[in-house]
């Protein structure tokens, strides 16, 4: 019955998927946050950045910066982000891409972390002599992530099932394996569930995880 | 949001707020003079690169509106499919019969697991096994099965938070007063949690018009993303002027939908009317990727 999947490197297909899902992960998380905290930062001119840059990068569909850091960065402009060969030029630039996508609601989440910490924190933190950046770092992003979980494992989500798109440069993912396997295959309900399975199976876990690590660590007040 | 984490800034903050301000103009600056070197270099910045947008009215109605015209087609269509099966589906999943609560929501669940791209996939190699369907409307038929079964699934949990954000007493007065259980949802139900979802499910139009650039790039469907490829090569490989236009006007359109939805739910919340219930931009968002049981109490997120 799945004699169609010999000749296919499913299992390889799919961990790109997940490697791209990675990578995209632990960068936008760490520049969402980084525009998180310019947002709430007393410097005007840092809090207009990152609200432009959230408000701009939100409304652009993702197809449109995947292919634009293929054919924009890449062809035009010849960045590689010092890669050698295509295969790996394209998984970096789609890395890129989802980075600087996700990481616009990376800081979304995390900045309505901020908001659900009491005013009393901040300002207890502030009458002992701590200064914006202590604030911050110590008494309320460490509250904050804990409340934003939930948020974040459904960014976390939409995150994985956006890997796709990334087949649009021609990385070898999941959804490229399953476009190139329906042109060539008859059985096409066959190959769509197994690929759906594929994502539930990535999806499902994550979601049901980190739904009980958010309700573990959420700060009970 | 000011006042919570710094107070109001006393001499030296004032001075170390100068400082920074100026210390990250100049990291804005340094990035904005490398790119625009990387461009110039690149010969990107030409004028015979960016004035077919300007002085050509051509770039316009050959490339551009056609495309933005295919992209709001297939986001109506979508959306104007979605809603009733999404309230279908929503409502099914509040049913008090389990044989219709557990379908429903196992599909619900299913569609809104998998990615878009691949249902879009899926259909558009479908519809090459029927007959009746031309080859030039197969992309757009393809586009807007996918974004249907994506989006509907979405809206059906939209409608069924809407419903439930309603006060209990709603319900219970409705059938006190000898409603049947159908007659409860159509006119005492469903009219009230339209006006708290209407935020929601605007903002789901956003969602929806990001979307429908999968199928240009995958699909070949002509929409406004897919023309920046022939319109660039016309006019002489700009590409980087080419999508920034493409680009511009995805998010005036989608900017725009945004700040109506955020308008329409700052309104309801005002209004004395309404039963006190809104279902805001960020919920959607929340309920959007896949969350599991529950409802998350803070946050915006997810949502492709």
């Amino acid at each position: 019955m799945f004699d169609f999947l010999e000749g296919y490197d499913l299992l390889g297909a799919f961990w790109v998927t997940v490697q791209l899902t990675v990578y995209s992960a632990i960068g936008s998380l760490i520049w969402g946050t980084l525009l998180a905290a310019m947002r709430v930062s007393p410097v005007p001119l840092m809090r207009g950045f990152g609200t432009a840059y959230v408000n701009v990068v939100r409304n652009i569909p993702l197809t449109v910066i995947i292919i634009f850091t293929s054919l924009g960065l890449y062809q035009t402009l010849s960045i590689t982000l010092g890669a050698e060969d295509i295969t790996t030029i394209n998984f970096r630039l789609a890395v890129l891409g989802l980075i600087a996508y996700t990481s616009a609601f990376v800081c979304e989440a995390v900045r309505s972390g901020i908001n659900t910490v009491p005013v009393g924190q901040a300002e207890a933190a502030r009458a002992i002599g701590l200064s914006f950046t202590q604030v911050l770092g110590l008494i309320v992003l460490p509250q904050a992530f804990r409340s934003v979980v939930g948020p974040l494992a459904n960014v976390l989500i939409a995150l994985t099932k956006n890997t796709t798109v990334a087949a649009a440069i021609g990385v070898a993912e999941a959804a490229y394996l399953m476009k190139e396997m329906i042109e060539n295959e008859a059985e096409l309900l066959l190959i769509s569930a197994v690929f759906a399975f594929g994502f539930v199976c990535l999806t499902l876990p994550t979601g049901l995880i980190l739904g009980w690590v958010s309700k573990k660590v959420a700060v009970k007040r | 949001m000011t006042s919570i984490l710094y107070d109001a800034p006393g001499p030296r903050a004032k001075r170390r707020n100068v400082l920074l301000t100026v210390v990250s103009l100049a990291a804005f600056a340094a990035v904005l003079w490398w790119v625009y070197l990387t461009l110039d270099e690149r010969n990107q910045l030409d004028w015979d690169k960016w004035s077919p947008f300007f002085t050509d009215s051509r770039a316009w109605t050959t490339y551009i509106l056609p495309g933005l015209e295919n992209t709001l087609i297939a986001a109506s269509l979508a959306m104007v499919i979605a809603l009733p099966l999404g309230a279908l589906f929503g409502i099914s999943r509040l049913s008090d019969h389990l044989w219709v609560r557990l379908p429903s929501g196992v599909v619900v669940e299913f569609f809104r697991a998998i990615p878009v791209l691949i249902l879009m996939l899926f259909a558009n190699e479908l519809y090459t096994q029927f007959e009746g369907i031309s080859s030039d409307n197969r992309p757009l038929y393809a586009v807007v099965t996918g974004l249907v079964l994506y989006n509907a699934s979405v809206l059906a949990e939209v409608v069924r938070a809407g419903i439930l954000s309603l006060p209990k007493g709603q319900g219970e007065a409705a059938l006190a007063i000898g409603m049947r259980k159908g007659q409860v949802m159509r006119s005492v139900l469903l009219p009230q949690s339209v006006t708290a979802m209407l935020p929601a499910i605007v903002s789901q139009l956003v969602v929806i018009v990001k979307d429908t650039a999968l199928g240009g790039a995958l699909l070949n469907f002509s929409e406004l993303l897919a023309s920046v490829r022939p319109m660039s090569s016309f006019y002489g490989a700009n590409t980087i002027a080419s999508f920034t236009i493409v680009a511009l006007i995805f998010v005036a359109l989608n900017f725009a939908l945004t700040t109506f939805a955020s308008w329409l739910e700052r309104r309801l919340r005002r209004s004395k009317k309404s039963t006190g219930a809104v279902l805001g931009a960020d919920n959607v968002d929340d309920i959007n990727a896949g969350e599991v049981g529950g409802t998350t109490a803070t946050g915006a997120g997810g949502g492709i």
